[in-house]
């Protein structure tokens, strides 16, 4: 992004997410405290830790599945969830309706754990959902378009079966192609191979990689070290609602806080 | 895998005797005893009068009876299916007000017999002679109508029959419902949120076609109640369907018993039919719900555990719900 050839370089120094000083609270159960996050256009980021640290929670607060408690999230340096507005000539937020949040969601694609594909409808009719029915492509546009996604999930040969009738490892590479419809400027990952057989995650693993190589900005929340170590470009440790520690791939190799280091020692 | 079946030949393959089970022969042939004494018994009273029976079958005012016992059976039907998912949706709203009138409609309407409802509804005409359309506390008025004009469309006591029947059906299918719209996964209006799909959207696209899969089969039961509580409509008093038209003709030739055998013949035909309907139902919203192949090219996934429709092996937790609801 530095290289850049824009004149427009106050566009390119804008990060793709700029997250400051996010706290969540569940009840009385406070799960974020005070997390700041920058992720850079085109770059792979990822986010370790222990279950319970509020990696997933910060990632669903992106896409504001959960609202903030405190901080500010920005995405593409828009301010997500809420605007400023004038109220009795006081500075104030307004949260967003549901219209406007829809709108800020479209293009940020999520995959999720569990996959949540649409089980009622077959592989490319889950791919061509929101195109058709969000940003009213038409449909015979949006089949080829969602041939092509299933293309590069490699699944181009499964387009008319059911979720049911795909093994896990292929259901959530049609979720992936799902949120690649949308076009989608940053991709959410939570937890992606969590819950596949140790045999399917090479494959998730690989259409991730493939996507990191297209230069596609990413968020992944994942104990895959050996990916983090080989994709990332920054990767984030996190323990107790807090970042303990962040940095390039090569902290991996050499932890300086004990609690990191300790964790990676249960991992690898 | 084992996705062909056993034509291959495994050496040493287990021939054995299947497990004995002498109590269950005995049940069979006394129950099917039973059945066959009891059936011979039946056809074989003259008190049947099975030549009347014939005669009556298809008689103009029992086929007219049975006009009208659709009528009122679907279009009852039809009425709460869309009252009823309002009712659900409006169950799960933000807005308490919503909530709150939800719940007292389906508190009101289950918790009063629907005999007693008809009978209201008949009388309805006395309470309120004139429905209008104007601003409250003044005069104003753009739009009224008599109560007796709706109560005589299309013939006198039709509408408060419709009526009385679609709402207090309504009642027990937002139940169904609401049941239906619980049991999808919450995961799924995630991914839909996620790829930014609007509330609507969401209801319409994602959970309720996913719903119908849970929702059709006690609706399916509830339709075939509905063929037999519209029968009650003589409360109205609205007197064209089916259990009436017998019953006059039973009352002018004075043989109650091949009169009965007449509707009763009739119910059972028309409940047939809805089995087979329900049954198209079921199949068409279990789609990608089932291990069944793809219509194209699916033959090579592995089919171990198909089921012909509805459940299958991996839905235990909705299985479980139909039960309750159906107990």
């Amino acid at each position: 992004m530095t290289t850049t050839e824009n004149f427009n370089a106050d566009h390119a120094s804008v990060p793709t997410v700029k997250a400051t000083n996010v706290h969540k609270m569940f009840g009385d159960l406070h799960v974020l405290k005070g997390v700041d996050l920058i992720v850079e256009p085109g770059t792979v980021n990822v986010i370790l830790g222990p279950s319970g640290s509020g990696k997933s929670t910060l990632l669903r607060l992106i896409n504001q599945l959960e609202t903030l408690t405190a901080g500010s999230i920005e995405v593409n340096g828009e301010l997500m969830g809420y605007k400023h507005v004038k109220h009795n000539g006081e500075d104030m937020l307004q949260t967003l309706n549901e219209k406007e949040v829809a709108k800020q969601r479209e293009h940020i694609g999520m995959v999720f754990q569990r996959f949540n594909l649409f089980p009622h409808k077959t592989a490319i009719e889950n791919v061509m959902e929101a195109p058709v029915h969000v940003a009213k492509v038409p449909k015979s546009v949006a089949k080829e378009q969602a041939m092509a996604q299933l293309q590069r999930v490699g699944l181009a040969d499964r387009a008319d079966y059911y979720p049911m009738q795909l093994s896990g490892g292929q259901q959530q590479r049609v979720a992936i192609a799902r949120a690649l419809a949308m076009n989608p400027e940053l991709m959410l990952f939570d937890e992606p191979t969590s819950a596949l057989d140790p045999e399917l995650v090479g494959e998730v693993l690989k259409v991730m990689r493939q996507l990191a190589d297209d230069g596609m900005t990413m968020i992944v929340v994942t104990h895959e070290i050996g990916f983090a170590k080989e994709v990332a470009d920054q990767v984030v440790f996190m323990d107790g609602g807090v970042v303990v520690e962040q940095g390039g791939p090569e902290i991996i190799d050499n932890p300086t806080s004990p609690r990191f280091s300790e964790f990676l020692s249960h991992v690898l | 895998m084992e996705g062909k079946h056993t034509t291959t030949e495994i050496p040493g393959k287990i021939k054995a005797l299947p497990v004995k089970r002498p109590g269950s022969l005995i049940a069979g042939i006394v129950v099917a005893l039973l059945a066959v004494w009891i059936a011979r018994g039946l056809i074989g009273n003259d008190k049947l009068d099975w030549p009347t029976v014939w005669h009556y079958l298809f008689n103009e005012n029992v086929l007219d009876g049975i006009f009208w016992t659709l009528i009122l059976t679907v279009g009852s039907m039809v009425i709460a299916v869309i009252l009823s998912v309002i009712l659900a949706i409006m169950r799960k709203s933000v807005n308490p007000v919503l909530r709150g009138v939800s719940w007292f409609y389906i508190w009101f309407f289950r918790g009063t017999p629907v005999y007693t409802q008809l009978i209201f509804w008949g009388l309805f005409v006395v309470l309120v002679p004139k429905l209008s359309l104007g601003i409250p506390f003044t005069s104003l008025t753009f739009w009224s109508i008599n109560t007796q004009d709706i109560y005589n469309f299309v013939e006198s006591g039709f509408m408060a029959a419709l009526l009385g029947l679609a709402l207090n059906e309504a009642a027990y299918l937002a139940e169904i419902v609401r049941t239906g719209l619980d049991a999808v996964d919450s995961g799924q209006i995630e991914a839909a949120q996620a790829l930014g799909m609007s509330r609507g959207q969401i209801m319409r696209r994602i959970i309720l076609p996913q719903a119908m899969r849970i929702i059709i089969p006690p609706t399916g039961n509830e339709t075939i109640g509905m063929l037999k509580t519209t029968s009650l409509v003589m409360a109205v008093p609205f007197t064209f369907e089916l259990q009436w038209a017998t019953t006059t003709i039973a009352n002018r030739i004075y043989k109650p018993i091949p009169l009965l055998l007449v509707a009763g013949i009739w119910y059972l035909v028309i409940t047939s039919f809805l089995m087979v309907i329900q049954a198209q139902l079921e199949k068409h919203f279990g789609k990608g719900f089932t291990k069944e192949a793809a219509k194209q090219n699916g033959s090579d996934v592995t089919m171990t555990d198909a089921k012909p429709n509805g459940a299958s092996s991996g839905n235990d937790e909705t299985d479980l719900k139909f039960m309750g609801l159906n107990a």
